[in-house]
């Protein structure tokens, strides 16, 4: 940190860092400063010019704020601070007439916009601009183009910010938008680098290609006009008929915060909201556009298997099902939990089976040997902003721009500042390069360990990243003691990266059981299936599938009990860092489903073992009386480091394991948006292969 | 007038041998290691004390610029580049020195590294100039033959490489830091600034960009002396000037004269007068596409010149002088250039992109005379709205020739709005 300095904006005096910028600094002084090119987190371009402010005993011009240090300021006569002023009339005057100027080739096609009443042009025109127009040639037009099933174009509305061709390449890191053209004819658009496309015309065909970043959605978001707008949501609700709640989403283990809009009971969108430690302002495609997966296969009434067939059946008579079920099982009743269910289901059915005398329960339905009860092995030690800072990312064992993209434009984030990448595990492409020092846990134990150390060795910070990769394989658990060893020796951080936004949680209250989920179905009668949809149980147990959607867990189901998915009651959740957050209830499940902890609490009365909450605040009393951190929402734990033993492990190599990114778990293969993405994804790889 | 003995660029027209050896036997590469034993400081002194100004057109003094060239390398290397990309409308002279007289701007080019502390120099030059980059080329790699450039160069001790780039041809590209990130292979947009090139330039090192007749002039002042550079013109417009002239004159030329020679006597005794004879004079502009016309009656007594200029709302620019006579539709004349800047705004900022369009919109009615009187006003209030707010210089060159048109023509504008509202011609077009 650099000494600060005084400057004055529009009399009021501030001490700054002489690093920020003029709009920053304008900023700390509470003086709001519009902008339209200018983004926090993108580059700075400078292109729009709406930002301009005057500097005093500067050039008789108005400088751009967005551009310009406090440090390349020239102190006022006798080395009194520096002045910039943004209320004077060569200020008023420089932005009503890039006002005007954005506007005389802008269709002011306001009320079939999408961006209607959420847009910063119209904002910005309301409060800096004029009520007229002078502009009487006729008005440009642009082709649009198709970027895909997510983003929806309107090219004659783009004001040219270059905000998408900034985050598409610095954040994204996959070059697929760029301007065209000069002068008024210049114009954004996308073309494939990724692969080379086949056709009659390849110019054309390369040009205006479709975009295949799994974080494109964010430059809707960063669209300051309603030039790229949200297609899958287009034309369907206004910004103010809809009720917005804070949530989390579920999609992945990030746990990136999100807004849910609602108009009436349904999910019209999701978005990303802020959280620097999170997810920054990103959101995954994958979180962002599943929402139309919540209004399709749900489970809108409980189900009871008779003659081999699920029938519709009421409350009481699924409930007898199980009571029958459970009393012929005699104690041998057993329960999994899903990927995307919240802590307190998990909780309430945890104390479900203590009361039938079972404790065969366990949530890692992919085998993922993490141990319980050490949090520095399932959790690690680092956390998500760590990677900021990180001299060196070391990832094992995981493609993150499959398990948590947003997670991986952080580490390209941190690539960018100047961090070495090195990966274990597939050879994939990150969209940065990144040394690739082995394929199997040998590099972390046999020859290959020398290389890997001298990787992390006084590097500032380094951090190891473990993923699902490399723990869900029989060797997992050795895997992850020899990581820490690794990180102990080097001095890095760890971070477990999870592909569940379950997980964590589960693991934090004993949602466990020594034999993982097999050993803990093993001889049971009885299996309560809460949410848990990537397991195949086998034929001849009784299977109670209580979850939202009619995926693989409710076709195997005897008895389905309809819940609520994560936008439909309040929920904790614990990050992959181990942070726990809550998302809250942003509408009501469909038809008879029901609260998923309210279904247990009432199944229990049924089964005469009744949980002591009668409310959600009882259960969560009740549940932080025994996991206090819990408590502390928005906080990481503390996780002491317990080393784990650094067994023998097998020389197979770390395989990534999701096989589909955009269908991972049964919202995401209900929804049909999710689906034409996955299919595009296939379309891409084959084709880049045909290409090789 | 210049004596022949005071010119510096003795091969201007081709007439004589443009080699080595012909350049030579004019005087230049004479004591080139002798000039750069005097050191650094010597040189950027001297250029300094000659008081040359930047020949490009914004008119920076040269010796002030390679001043801000940090004098310690911090591990960076330092570059010059050399801006021959010399596309400004009425503008031929860099092309000149370029094809005829090629040596003096690389031997310039070597003084001129050496004092910045450049072991490397790249020319940008123009697209369209294939001839002048071959005629350039040739007598690099000759200078290279001779030891002139290279490792020791010319002696001196100096390890110089000299390159020359060859442009698409995208009049933006002019502009010193497009110039670089087109140099750079990327797309030629100007940077923001600051930083200047002087601190992050090429390849984010310290980067000096000149015009052709700023390091082209420099040997021959080492050689003679700042003292008789600055005896040409007046005070802090000094030395000599390559004027471009064409237009309505009867010789059309490209002539080497002292600074602050009166516009009347450059075009009566390098052009021949002007075509019709001086009465017949319309208007002027003084210095390329970008500076605002001057009006016959303001000729009279024109002093061409940066800052004589610069007090009738004009300027030197790039010295071309273009002669409009009274046949001559300046309205039209005007519109020719919004459209050209139109043409090569680079789109990058806001005012300029969506300004350009809108002016020569404007232009294109008030040609014609299907405007509103009241559009002229609007037509000027746009330009001051793009002039000052852009990223680069070009939103204020595609302002000025409109400004400059509506201050000294606007009856004329009036006039042919009013004439074709009423069917009658007004007593401006009349005369």
């Amino acid at each position: 940190m650099s000494e600060l300095r005084k400057i004055i904006i529009d009399d009021r005096e501030v001490e700054v860092d002489p690093r920020l910028t003029l709009l920053q600094a304008c900023e700390e002084a509470g003086v709001e400063i519009p902008r339209f090119c200018y983004h926090e987190r993108l580059s700075i371009a400078g292109n729009c010019r709406m930002c301009l402010v005057e500097v005093v005993g500067g050039p008789p011009k108005p400088a751009a704020s967005c551009a310009m240090q406090v440090k390349d300021l020239r102190p006022g006569p006798d080395g009194a601070p520096p002045v910039v002023r943004t209320n004077t009339p060569m200020v008023r005057r420089a932005r009503e007439g890039v006002m005007e100027f954005l506007l005389i080739n802008h269709p002011l096609d306001c009320p079939i916009c999408d961006q209607g009443g959420e847009c910063d042009l119209q904002d910005q025109a309301m409060a800096y601009g004029v009520d007229f127009s002078r502009y009487r040639e006729p008005k440009r037009s642009a082709t649009d183009l198709a970027l895909g099933p997510l983003v929806e174009t309107h090219m004659t509305r783009c004001i040219s910010c270059t905000r998408c061709v900034r985050f598409m390449t610095e954040v994204a890191g996959v070059p697929e938008m760029g301007q065209t053209g000069r002068g008024e004819d210049s114009e954004i658009t996308s073309y494939d680098s990724a692969t080379l496309q086949t056709g009659p015309d390849l110019v054309v065909a390369t040009l205006r290609a479709g975009l295949s970043s799994e974080l494109q959605g964010n430059i809707v978001d960063l669209c300051p006009v309603g030039a790229l707008t949200n297609k899958p949501y287009a034309f369907t609700a206004r910004p103010w008929e809809l009720r917005k709640f804070q949530s989390i989403d579920v999609m992945d283990a990030l746990g990136s915060n999100t807004r849910v809009d609602v108009r009436g009971r349904e999910v019209m969108r999701i978005l990303p909201r802020n959280h620097d430690g999170v997810n920054e302002e990103w959101l995954a495609d994958r979180s962002r556009y599943v929402w139309d997966g919540l209004r399709r296969q749900r489970l809108d009434r409980p189900y009871v298997r008779r003659e081999g067939k699920l029938k519709p059946a009421s409350w009481a008579e699924a409930f007898g099902a199980i009571a029958a079920a459970v009393k012929a099982a005699d104690g041998a009743v057993a329960a999994v939990a899903g990927d995307l269910v919240s802590v307190e289901p998990m909780w309430a059915l945890k104390r479900l089976m203590a009361a039938l005398g079972s404790d065969w329960h366990d949530c890692r339905q992919d085998g993922a040997r993490l141990i319980p009860g050490n949090r520095s092995a399932y959790v690690g030690n680092a956390t998500v902003a760590d990677i900021d800072a990180a001299g060196a990312v070391l990832i094992v064992g995981s493609n993150p721009r499959d398990a948590a993209p947003v997670l991986n434009a952080r580490i390209r984030k941190a690539w960018i500042g100047g961090a070495d990448v090195a990966v274990i595990g597939e050879d994939v492409d990150l969209t940065f390069p990144a040394a690739h020092l082995g394929t199997g846990p040998e590099a972390l134990t046999g020859k290959g360990r020398g290389k890997v150390v001298a990787f992390l060795k006084d590097k500032a910070a380094p951090v190891i990243i473990v993923g699902q990769g490399a723990l869900a394989r029989d060797d997992g658990a050795a895997v992850i003691g020899h990581a820490m060893a690794l990180a102990a020796e080097t001095g890095a951080g760890m971070l477990v990266l999870h592909t569940a936004a379950a997980r964590v949680g589960g693991m934090d209250i004993g949602f466990t059981h020594p034999g993982g989920v097999a050993g803990a179905l093993e001889g049971a009668k009885v299996i309560f299936n809460l949410g848990a949809d990537e397991i195949d149980i086998a034929a001849g147990p009784f299977v109670i599938y209580q979850g939202h959607h009619g995926d693989r867990g409710a076709h195997r189901a005897d008895v389905i009990l309809p819940g609520a998915a994560w936008t439909e009651q309040p929920g904790t959740y614990v990050n992959t860092e181990g942070r726990v957050q809550v998302a809250n209830r942003a509408g009501f499940p469909p038809g008879d489903a029901r609260e998923d902890w309210a279904i247990l609490r009432a199944l229990s009365a049924e089964l005469g073992v009744t949980l002591p909450f009668d409310t959600l605040d009882a259960l969560r009393r009740d549940l932080y009386a025994a996991h206090p951190h819990l408590a502390a929402v928005d906080a990481i734990a503390e996780s002491p480091w317990q080393p784990v033993e650094a067994g023998e492990v097998a020389p197979r190599a770390f395989r990534n394991g999701l096989a589909d990114h955009y269908l991972t778990n049964a919202v995401t293969r209900a929804s049909a948006v999710m689906a034409e993405c996955s299919r595009l994804a296939a379309e891409r790889r084959a084709k880049a292969m045909a290409a090789e | 007038m210049l004596d022949d003995k005071d010119r510096i660029f003795t091969n201007l027209y081709g007439m004589h041998d443009r080699s080595l050896a012909g350049a030579k036997a004019r005087g230049h590469w004479d004591g080139t290691a002798g000039l750069i034993a005097n050191g650094r400081d010597w040189i950027v002194n001297e250029i300094k004390n000659s008081g040359l100004r930047g020949r490009g057109g914004a008119g920076f003094p040269t010796g002030l610029k390679w001043s801000f060239m940090p004098k310690e390398s911090d591990g960076r290397p330092h570059y010059l580049v050399v801006n021959a990309d010399e596309s400004e409308p009425g503008t031929c002279k860099d092309r000149e020195i370029m094809r005829h007289d090629p040596h003096t701007l690389i031997e310039g080019c070597l003084i001129a590294s050496f004092a910045m502390g450049a072991h490397a120099a790249y020319i940008y030059i123009r697209g369209e100039y294939i001839r002048e980059r071959e005629a350039l080329q040739a007598a690099i790699d000759e200078a290279y033959d001779a030891g002139l450039l290279g490792k020791n160069a010319a002696g001196s001790g100096w390890d110089f490489d000299l390159y020359l780039h060859h442009g698409a041809g995208a009049y933006i590209c002019g502009e010193e830091t497009a110039l670089i990130e087109s140099l750079e292979g990327k797309k030629g947009m100007p940077r923001l600034k600051p930083p200047f090139p002087a601190g992050v330039g090429l390849y984010g090192c310290p980067t000096t960009v000149n015009n052709v007749e700023s390091i082209a002039v420099a040997p021959t002042i080492l050689r003679r002396g700042a003292a008789w550079f600055a005896s040409f013109g007046r005070a802090n417009n000094t030395g000599t000037k390559i004027f471009a002239i064409s237009g309505h004159v009867n010789r059309p030329c490209v002539v080497e004269e002292s600074m602050s020679i009166g516009l009347k006597e450059l075009l009566e005794r390098h052009c021949g007068g002007v075509r019709g004879g001086w009465k017949n004079l319309k208007a002027v502009i003084p210095g390329g596409s970008s500076v605002p016309l001057l009006p016959s009656h303001l000729c009279d007594d024109a002093i061409m010149d940066f800052d004589w200029l610069r007090e009738q709302k004009s300027g030197l620019g790039t010295a071309a002088v273009i002669v409009m006579d009274q046949s001559t539709d300046v309205i039209k004349a005007i519109w020719r250039l919004a459209k050209f800047y139109k043409h090569e705004s680079c789109g990058q900022c806001t005012p300029c992109r969506e300004g350009t369009g809108w002016m020569m919109r404007v232009m294109d009615r008030l040609v014609t005379g299907e405007a509103e009187i009241e559009e002229i006003d609007t037509l000027l209030d746009v330009t001051t709205r793009v002039e000052g707010h852009t990223i680069c210089a070009l939103g204020d060159a595609a302002a000025w020739p409109i400004q400059g048109l509506i201050r000294h023509f606007r009856d004329e504008i009036e006039d042919r709005i009013r004439a074709r509202r009423s069917g009658r011609v007004g007593a401006v077009a009349a005369e």
